[in-house]
């Protein structure tokens, strides 16, 4: 759609603008003004230049942390596109087992974060949760309070659980929109299922893909509240990601320095990938 | 046309989606003396105890009526709000139009453990701490990002003749967007305020940090239970359950425009 010059629309974003600079800016300002000073209370400030920043890059934890983030990133996005791709593939496309569908697997995605937390904590108790007792009976020595592994694989499924329903939808959502002429069409030229897939269904998909991805690649990288509440980052730090890492200095033992140089750096990296994903979307969004 | 192969996909999988549900139902209906003496697939002495406790202390059914003012202020006035921006930035260039819609983007991308610390110090220095204003307020760091963003998504769906015509017709342009735009656009607010209720409504690392008593939501209700009278797990199932009955609801209005608001408009 070719839009109008009209710099009046200024007034019509006034209100965004101002509710949202009130939440983005002075926080942002406050993080920053903690990063480069060290107060010992009574709003007494010090400057301290980069210090923070250098004991953050430089500090193992921070190292530790990033590198979990991104494993686990890379953990969920590897098992959810491909999951959800296939379910999605496989849904039902008209009748009344859609809707059904489609409220059954919405469901995960409209439960508070710390409830799936709780759920899954009860559902995986080595004793006398589901899983956990299942797993337990047929021999597999499971329990995600001790054991790194477990509970980074009960972290995993939890997310799994929770967000490839998210891609279902999307892709879903992009099938949908394919005319039954195509499949009919290359019914007639004798295309195979993986041509189908390659040359009418992928296509199709490409754009809400790159949306599911790119939204559950910035999700997981500020999950906190579902870890958490399931395993507190334990044992041990094992599965402690970014945003609990930041919260324990922050507010567990108020380093406010260290914690707001931490900020900022994960503020950054955040922005790099919105940067990234803006472009993207605009260059599909020209073709 | 039923193709079996077909069919065992979805159901694996809605399969595997019910069984944490059903686990946290099953335990919720479970007296703490059965929970704890060891593993039973269905409840064995059925109890409603859980529930009639959550109703009858008011520290338990407050969390709810907490969490739901807050989740409908901030619907409202982000919806409210993000309408006349999501219709400027759908029809009109202005000066500094990329980089705001960027910079909206930005803020639905922030960490929200990075604001925790700071929305406490400035929501208690101006007074708001502990309300439901607060929160709802604070939740517009992200709902309002996002309900631009599927707003205008909808909007440029819509023909620009239909303005066109409208204004020569003689309509103002409040009395256009009220009367004409925004019934035009009906579904697609319905699904804005669905992704706003939503995202306020399983929000909790905000909601936590800027309230203690009064405007207390329910999910804080249930995390401070579970450390401090010991370890009440029937309670807590009991709790978690009933937090998933809104969202139940809601899912059923807009089942079928769920996929185009997380495509954020744009399917």
């Amino acid at each position: 759609m070719t839009k109008t010059q009209n710099n009046k629309a200024w007034w019509l974003v006034v209100p965004v603008l101002l509710l949202v600079a009130f939440n983005a800016f002075i926080p942002l300002l406050t993080v920053v003004n903690y990063a480069f000073q060290e107060t010992f209370g009574n709003n007494i400030f010090f400057w301290e230049g980069t210090t923070w920043f250098e004991q953050v890059l430089r500090s193992s934890r921070f190292h530790d942390s990033l590198i979990r983030q991104l494993i686990f990133t890379g953990m969920i996005l590897a098992i959810e596109v491909p999951l959800g791709i296939g379910v999605a593939l496989t849904m039902p496309r008209k009748g009344p087992w859609v809707s059904v569908c489609l409220v059954l697997m919405a469901l995960p995605l409209l439960i508070p974060w710390n409830v799936v937390g709780a759920m899954w904590n009860i559902f995986a108790l080595p004793e006398i949760g589901l899983l956990g007792h299942t797993l337990n009976s047929w021999g597999i020595d499971y329990n995600f309070t001790r054991q790194p592994v477990s509970a980074w694989m009960t972290t995993v499924i939890m997310d799994v659980w929770h967000w490839t329903s998210l891609i279902v939808l999307l892709c879903y959502a992009g099938l949908s929109s394919i005319p039954d002429d195509y499949y009919q069409a290359a019914h007639i030229d004798g295309a195979s299922r993986w041509a189908i897939f390659r040359y009418i269904q992928l296509p199709k998909m490409k754009r809400v893909l790159t949306i599911a991805i790119l939204l559950r690649f910035m999700d997981s990288f500020m999950i906190y509240t579902e870890p958490f509440v399931l395993t507190g980052g334990g044992p041990g730090n094992t599965t402690t990601f970014l945003s609990i890492d930041l919260v324990k200095v922050a507010l567990g033992q108020f380093d406010l320095g260290p914690a707001a140089a931490m900020s900022l750096i994960y503020f950054l990296v955040v922005l790099l990938i919105c940067w990234a994903f803006y472009t993207i979307m605009m260059r599909n969004e020209e073709q | 046309m039923i193709n079996p192969k077909k069919w065992l996909v979805p159901t694996l999988y809605i399969l595997f989606l019910m069984l944490p549900i059903y686990g946290l139902l099953s335990m919720s209906f479970k007296s703490t003396n059965e929970i704890l003496g060891g593993f039973s697939f269905f409840p064995q002495d059925f109890t409603l105890d859980n529930y009639k406790v959550i109703f009858t202390d008011p520290t338990w059914y407050n969390g709810y009526i907490n969490s739901i003012i807050y989740v409908v202020i901030n619907t409202l006035l982000s919806v409210t709000v993000a309408l006349p921006a999501a219709y400027a930035f759908s029809r009109y260039r202005f000066l500094g139009d990329k980089h705001l819609f960027f910079w909206l983007l930005t803020n639905r991308m922030a960490p929200p453990a990075i604001f925790a610390l700071p929305f406490f110090q400035l929501y208690s220095a101006i007074g708001f701490f502990d309300t439901h204003i607060a929160v709802a307020i604070a939740h517009c760091l992200f709902n309002i990002p996002l309900a631009v963003w599927i707003l205008e998504g909808f909007m440029s769906g819509v023909p620009k003749e239909l303005d066109e015509t409208a204004y020569l017709d003689g309509y103002s342009f409040p009395r256009f967007f009220i009367r004409i735009f925004i019934p035009t656009i009906a579904a697609g607010v319905g699904v804005a305020m669905f992704f706003c209720f939503m995202y306020s409504w399983v929000e909790l690392l905000l909601a936590k940090t800027l309230t203690s008593v009064e405007a207390k939501p329910i999910a804080a209700t249930m995390t401070r239970t579970a450390s401090s009278s010991g370890y009440e797990l029937g309670l807590l199932a009991a709790a978690g359950s009933l937090t998933i009955i809104p969202g139940a609801v809601v899912i059923y209005f807009v089942r079928n425009y769920i996929a185009k608001g997380f495509a954020l408009g744009r399917v």
